[in-house]
């Protein structure tokens, strides 16, 4: 693995980790944009953009995009979250110059009204896809009620009304102020050539024009320890999503974060497991650890028979007591670390699992983190420090949403 | 790619391993599958491979449950057993050097599981509440119901049974299916990653060596049942769930077959994503796939949409499946579904899980292991004339077509 980096004239940052053992390179715009950076009007404005960059440019239509990507086997997606918006695309070594040159077209989008209005069904019918999955509902539902007026609390899909009522316009504003290329990350994994990719880069990029973004609020989180019910009387199943604090991405405590909610609730062999699935009390609860840029959470994700619902809240009460009292062995830490590090070793022999990590972290830290530092911080976990996780965010107050036939439960302390 | 070598050995009570080591990789995968799925599951009783697969890992050998667990967790093993309608399969992620330590455990799971009666209670209780929670997913729900009802009995089940199949079983019935089903013939142990075969194989050898064959009779296969039918639920969505007959991938169409469905709704470019969700914006998941059981197929359709927008994707669906069957595919078209499929055969090179998943299904469906020059021999040999004259052919008059959601749906 080797690390290139360097900067645009107009502010964009391209990254390279070569893998030369790698079959295919993997690329990726990463804009740090997301629904927290909405305001009310736009909400769901991001993750709508994210479609419309699909939609065409000056000299491409979107079937041209679709087109364009396949007619080299390449994989394309994107993503949005409450604080990034993600365009990448994987592709043979020979093909990504091919590739590129689409992925890097669509960076700059027309953003036409016709199609601003049929894409606008599109997001609508995602919107109901996710309103009949429940777990999808209680996730939602409790970010909003734990994060409150903080903006992770916003929502990425926005609602049904929010995106009709929205203008070609206001998309295009915030286009201008968000995609401008001092806020984007250009990262590149996989097998590739170092000075061909930033000639590439630069060839695509150099016109782009920079801009004024927004500045980011950051204000801090404290977790509302919120409750929220959402009746759903057909539902065979109660899902309960419950949210606590935890260490933002910028705390030194993360890895120790991690690690925590890994022995705390992951699906198999956590203290979650043994004390609720492994009895056959609930067919899922997992705990996994969330990291903001300034903020983080503990999200745990329980689905069971809506009988047996009240006392899985207790059971989880006395897990999360139990943990603030005991904390962590060594053995514990020793076999979440194992884990983590296994399935992240194995995540990073694809150029596409390098992707994340590589253009994640640069965006929030401005410098490479590569998987030697990462396995060395988890590596220094102490006992303590899970200590002091747990003395900081002791998983109290937790918020709690429920979507189901129960609309009666209550998280018991 | 051509120098890859593939080990393909059968022990003398039937189990066949198929390894092939991946020098780039540090990691190693594994896929073990023991023809006891679904399909042997007696009627009264389905649901009771789900429950077996459960069990396996909750105490096995001289260890128990907690041990299990405990020792794969500090082995870094990301492991899954569960029961498909055809097998019960174990597999597991890891790095390389853990390979030999995670296989003595799986042994045991394999051969020694303790199915003691204290775990009953829970996995039933699990297995319950995993059919409650596919009654709240639309989607897998109405795909489960068409399978179902497309396949027939016993091809067509749900590998996690049914409420009452699995009230009905009892300690007993698992631990006799245990000794019946869980034996050595056909059964697959693939290995793809980082390995030293000779060791993989002296170990097998002595793990599994003495395991005794019976060997068990795979049922046989209906006819593909035409049928359309409405569940009522009342969701935001219609799901929309088609299936007809295929060729299976021993059948000298078998590429086509592919590239017709890959062409129909396989890659974003693929027609029905074109003109359902791109020119129409009728809906936010479409695609066209291929599934194959032992000795029949079915390419499978699938659109979510909105409640009063669910009749035009209908149709409008239904009218590509005519299209591409009475005007069939361009070059341009084949030459983009060839370019997915052989990045994505080349990718799968960077993945020990995928590949391990690849050689097992293989030697299952074909009794050997296509080589990736092989497949990318026969997609380049495809002409735009061939692939045509086997979407002519497509057999759409028996299709199934199942929809769930408020309304049912006309079909014209």
């Amino acid at each position: 693995m080797k690390f290139h980096e360097a900067r645009l004239a107009n502010g964009l940052t391209v990254v390279a980790e070569i893998n030369d053992q790698a079959h295919s390179i993997s690329a990726g715009y990463f804009v740090r944009t997301g629904a927290r950076d909405e305001t009310p009007e736009e909400s769901g404005l991001s993750h709508f953009l994210e479609h419309m960059l699909f939609k065409g440019t000056d000299r491409r239509d979107a079937l041209s995009v679709n087109r364009d990507f396949d007619r080299v086997g390449a994989r394309h997606n994107a993503q949005t979250s409450e604080e990034d918006t993600i365009y990448h695309v994987t592709a043979l070594p020979e093909y990504m110059p091919a590739a590129f040159d689409v992925l890097s077209d669509i960076m700059r989008p027309v953003l036409r009204e016709e199609d601003f209005d049929t894409e606008k069904l599109v997001i609508v019918e995602e919107i109901k896809m996710y309103d009949d999955n429940p777990m999808m509902v209680a996730y939602e539902s409790a970010k909003e009620a734990h994060f409150g007026r903080h903006p992770l609390g916003q929502s990425v899909l926005g609602t049904v009304d929010s995106i009709m009522s929205m203008r070609v316009e206001q998309m295009r504003d915030y286009f201008r102020r968000q995609y401008a290329p001092n806020n984007l990350v250009l990262a590149f994994t996989g097998n590739g050539d170092w000075p061909q990719l930033f000639d590439m880069a630069s060839k695509h990029c150099e016109s782009w024009e920079p801009a004024e973004t927004a500045k980011r609020l950051t204000p801090e989180s404290t977790g509302q320890g919120g409750y929220r019910t959402i009746e759903r009387a057909d539902d065979q199943q109660q899902t309960m999503v419950l949210v606590g604090s935890a260490p933002s991405l910028e705390d030194p405590l993360r890895h120790a974060a991690a690690l925590l909610a890994t022995a705390l609730g992951d699906s198999s062999g956590s203290r979650l497991y043994w004390d609720i699935v492994h009895p056959g009390h609930a067919e899922m609860c997992d705990l996994s650890y969330q990291e903001y840029n300034q903020a983080g959470a503990y999200f745990l994700f329980m689905g069971c028979d809506p009988d047996n619902a009240e006392a899985n809240l207790d059971r989880v009460a006395h897990v999360m007591k139990r943990i603030r009292e005991t904390g962590l062995n060594q053995a514990e830490i020793d076999r979440a670390r194992n884990k983590t590090l296994s399935r992240a070793m194995i995540r990073a022999e694809r150029p596409m699992g390098r992707l994340m990590p590589l253009g994640g972290y640069y965006t929030y830290f401005q410098r490479y983190v590569s998987m030697d530092e990462e396995i060395t911080a988890y590596e220094s976990v102490t006992v303590s420090d899970v200590r002091q996780v747990l003395d900081r965010y002791p998983l109290r107050p937790l918020t709690l949403s429920t979507v189901g036939p129960r609309t009666d439960l209550k998280m018991v302390e | 790619m051509s120098d890859k070598t593939i080990h393909i050995e059968r022990l003398a009570n039937g189990l066949t391993i198929v390894a092939e080591p991946m020098t780039a990789l540090r990691s190693v995968a594994m896929t073990l599958l023991i023809p006891a799925g679904a399909i042997y599951d007696p009627v009264g009783l389905q649901g009771r491979s789900s429950m077996m697969a459960e069990w396996l890992p909750r105490g096995a050998g001289k260890r128990d449950a907690s041990e299990i667990l405990v020792e794969l967790d500090a082995l870094g093993v990301s492991h899954q057993q569960s029961a498909s309608t055809s097998h019960v399969s174990i597999s597991a992620a890891m790095l390389g050097s853990s390979l030999g330590p995670a296989l003595e455990i799986m042994a045991d799971m394999v051969l020694c599981p303790h199915l003691g009666k204290e775990s009953f209670e829970p996995i039933q209780a699990l297995a319950l509440q995993s059919l409650q929670s596919l009654e709240d997913d639309p989607a897998s729900l109405a795909m489960t119901h068409l399978r179902c009802r497309y396949f027939g009995d016993p091809w067509g089940r749900h590998a996690g049974g049914t409420p009452e199949g699995l009230q009905a079983i009892r300690t007993e019935d698992i631990r006799q299916a245990h000794a019946d089903l869980i034996q050595p013939e056909g059964a697959i142990l693939a290995v793809a990653g980082s390995m030293n075969f000779d060791q993989l194989k002296d170990q097998v050898v002595r793990l599994f060596g003495n395991w005794k064959a019976k060997p068990v009779t795979m049922p046989d296969s209906s006819p593909p049942i035409k049928l359309v039918e409405h569940l009522t639920k009342e969701t935001n969505q219609c799901q929309i769930t088609m299936a007809f007959p295929s060729v299976d991938i021993k059948h000298p169409e078998y590429y086509q077959a592919r590239a017709t469905l890959a062409i129909l709704g396989g890659y974003s470019s693929a027609r029905l994503f074109t003109e359902v969700r791109e020119k129409r914006g009728l809906c936010y998941t479409v695609y066209a796939g291929y599934e194959a059981m032992y000795r029949q197929a079915a390419a499978v359709v699938y659109a979510g949409t909105g409640a009063d927008r669910a009749q035009e994707t209908l149709d409008v669906t239904l009218a590509e499946l005519a299209r591409i069957k009475r005007d069939g595919v361009t070059q341009d078209e084949l030459d983009m579904m060839r370019a997915g499929l052989v990045s994505g055969l080349v990718m799968q090179q960077e993945s020990s899980l995928s590949r391990s998943a690849s050689l097992a299904s293989d030697f299952y469906h074909l009794g050997r292991v296509r080589l990736i020059d092989e497949i990318r021999g026969a997609l380049a040999s495809l002409s735009a004339e061939d692939v045509s004259k086997h979407a002519a052919g497509l057999d759409l008059e028996n299709r199934a077509i199942l929809t769930l959601g408020p309304q049912p749906l006309k079909i014209t």
